[in-house]
């Protein structure tokens, strides 16, 4: 009787173990399927577009004219300038900044941050507008240089590669701060400390010590500032004037004007599996989470 | 000591030794947030060209917006029109996105971390793919459907960018938060959908709140997949916008700049109100 009941128990017990699976399961069902149908479905039909000739067969033609092509090596290249030269600026810029926000209070550096959200909530086309404005021929920039005579004519600055740089740096730099400071702020003080009691100079603490652990977090927003830029489109659009093709802006030229599908699905997978590459040794390098959560 | 000689970090460095990090630091806060700001003056100016400072002040360039409805030409109806379109696409991408985002982020952190090791990734892919190619992915599903042009299909697009930063959100505050209390509720005989609803919803609300405004403003200013997916009477304003900068400079876009800057500032103030009070 009481072996039976055991069992019984037993069953019950495995039974709302497997309903309990089945209900979180059901939760998730509406997102999985919304993946599924709106990006692992679309996306995977343009994998396979990539492989479709002009004549409809099945071949590698798409690709072959992307290798062989001067046009497209261009673009690659243009991507590749663009994106790297756009996150160099960040860094550059983002560093200081964020090792000066962990430096300060938290009661601060909570304003600093909101300094650093506010562009990073405003709308991307509001932003590169915005630069339009204050960089164009009569524009602000221009005007400001010839009133105080540090230039004698107009700078060129939009529609061209500074333009398209500028514009991309500032809506790239929070990327990059972010995960950065989630970084410095999760560093132990005490280290500096001991640096110091050490002997070291503020100087060498700083370099010895908290540079390097501040790496993983530098790391993780150069590689997501790089891979965002990779897929850039507005600004380039707007800013480089026609004369900057970047990568994303060849895919969506292929499919508006020519209709393209297969050199347009070509392109957008390179740009994936780069994209994926990259993503994948940042991922090694830090949660991702951290740079979504904080926006 | 006076402030000049002043410690102010732990290896002791000086405050006039590290004039120059406040400075730089200062000058990439001014660049971050300034720029931005000059469509503010720029909007008031009653001249065609962008002129800086504005020689003249007027209101007309608010009145293009609000007051036309003349065919702006560019394929989209008017700009107010458009506006319409993009409320009501966010709105319904809250919810959309909320509810879902807010599920999964639920079945997700009650399963096994194998299971989160698996899907996690699958659920964020929307944040990791090239957006371009999400965007024309979308509309080629979305023709076969005849959903190009329509709000459901904009909604649809914006939702699946909008849900990983519900998940994300969501999650974290799940993982400050004790589910033993809802195992507690349940054991006490509540069903787990009234468990849920009165003991783990009212802690996790803010974050909640903050998943909202920030599913709206993504689809707000989404601009890549309403460019592929959007046109006609359903063009977004961020679609008609980009339209009309890449082909003329028209001020109209410093007064819709402006008025955008003061929404998403707003949403932000209100989303770090929400913030401070930790869930």
């Amino acid at each position: 009787m009481s072996f039976v009941e055991e069992n019984l128990n037993e069953s019950l017990l495995k039974k709302l173990d497997r309903k309990e699976n089945y209900t979180l399961f059901g939760l998730t069902l509406p997102y999985l399927l919304l993946i599924f149908f709106l990006i692992i479905i679309p996306v995977g039909w343009l994998f396979y577009m990539s492989f479709i000739g002009r004549d409809g067969s099945l071949s590698m033609e798409n690709y072959m004219r992307m290798w062989k092509s001067k046009a497209y090596m261009r673009i690659f290249i243009t991507t590749f300038k663009i994106s790297f030269l756009t996150t160099l600026i960040c860094a550059l810029l983002g560093y200081p900044l964020t090792y000066f926000m962990s430096q300060l209070s938290n009661r601060w550096a909570n304003i600093c941050l909101i300094g650093v959200l506010i562009p990073f909530w405003t709308s991307l086309l509001v932003r590169t507008y915005a630069w339009l404005v204050l960089l164009q021929r009569k524009g602000l920039i221009n005007n400001l240089g010839l009133d105080l005579g540090i230039i004698s004519e107009p700078i060129k600055f939009v529609h061209n590669t500074s333009g398209t740089l500028i514009g991309m740096a500032h809506i790239m730099l929070p990327f990059l701060i972010l995960p950065l400071y989630a970084n410095m702020k999760a560093i132990d003080k005490d280290c500096l400390k001991a640096a110091a009691n050490l002997g070291a100079t503020p100087t060498r603490a700083f370099w010895t010590v908290f540079f390097p652990l501040s790496i993983p977090g530098l790391l993780a927003g150069l590689l997501i500032v790089f891979v965002i830029c990779l897929g850039f489109y507005v600004t380039p659009a707007v800013l480089g004037g026609g004369k900057v093709i970047m990568a994303a802006m060849k895919i969506s030229a292929n499919i508006e004007l020519y209709f393209s599908w297969g050199a347009a699905s070509a392109l957008g997978v390179v740009l994936l599996v780069v994209t994926m590459i990259i993503l994948y040794i940042a991922s090694k390098l830090v949660s991702i989470d951290q740079v979504g959560a904080s926006k | 000591m006076n402030v000049w000689n002043r410690n102010v970090s732990e290896t002791q460095i000086k405050f006039k030794d590290r004039l120059w990090l406040y400075i730089v630091a200062l000058f990439v806060l001014f660049l971050l947030i300034v720029p931005s700001l000059v469509v503010i003056p720029m909007s008031f100016s009653a001249s065609q060209y962008l002129e800086f400072p504005p020689k003249e002040l007027s209101l007309r360039w608010y009145e293009a917006y609000f007051f036309s409805s003349a065919d702006t030409g560019l394929g989209f109806n008017d700009w107010m029109g458009a506006t319409w379109t993009s409320v009501k696409v966010a709105v319904l991408t809250i919810f959309v996105a909320t509810p879902v985002g807010t599920m999964a982020a639920y079945g997700l952190i009650n399963s096994s971390s194998r299971v989160r090791g698996i899907l996690f990734p699958v659920m964020i892919s929307p944040m990791m793919v090239p957006i371009i190619l999400v965007a024309i992915g979308l509309f080629y599903f979305f023709v076969q459907f005849k959903m190009v042009n329509s709000i459901l299909g904009l909604v649809l697009g914006h939702s699946l960018v909008a849900m990983p930063l519900v998940l994300i959100i969501v999650l974290s505050a799940l993982r400050n938060y004790d589910m033993n209390q809802e195992k507690v509720a349940r054991s006490l005989g509540a069903s787990r959908l009234r468990a849920f609803f009165e003991i783990t919803l009212p802690q996790i609300r803010f974050s909640i709140i903050s998943a909202c405004l920030i599913s709206f403003l993504t689809s707000f200013d989404e601009v890549i997949i309403a460019l592929f997916v959007s046109g006609g009477d359903n063009s977004t304003i961020t679609r008609a916008m980009f339209l009309a900068l890449r082909d003329q400079i028209d001020p109209t876009i410093a007064a819709i700049s402006t008025v955008l800057i003061i929404i998403s500032t707003g949403l932000l103030l209100l989303s770090q109100m929400f913030g401070q009070k930790k869930d």
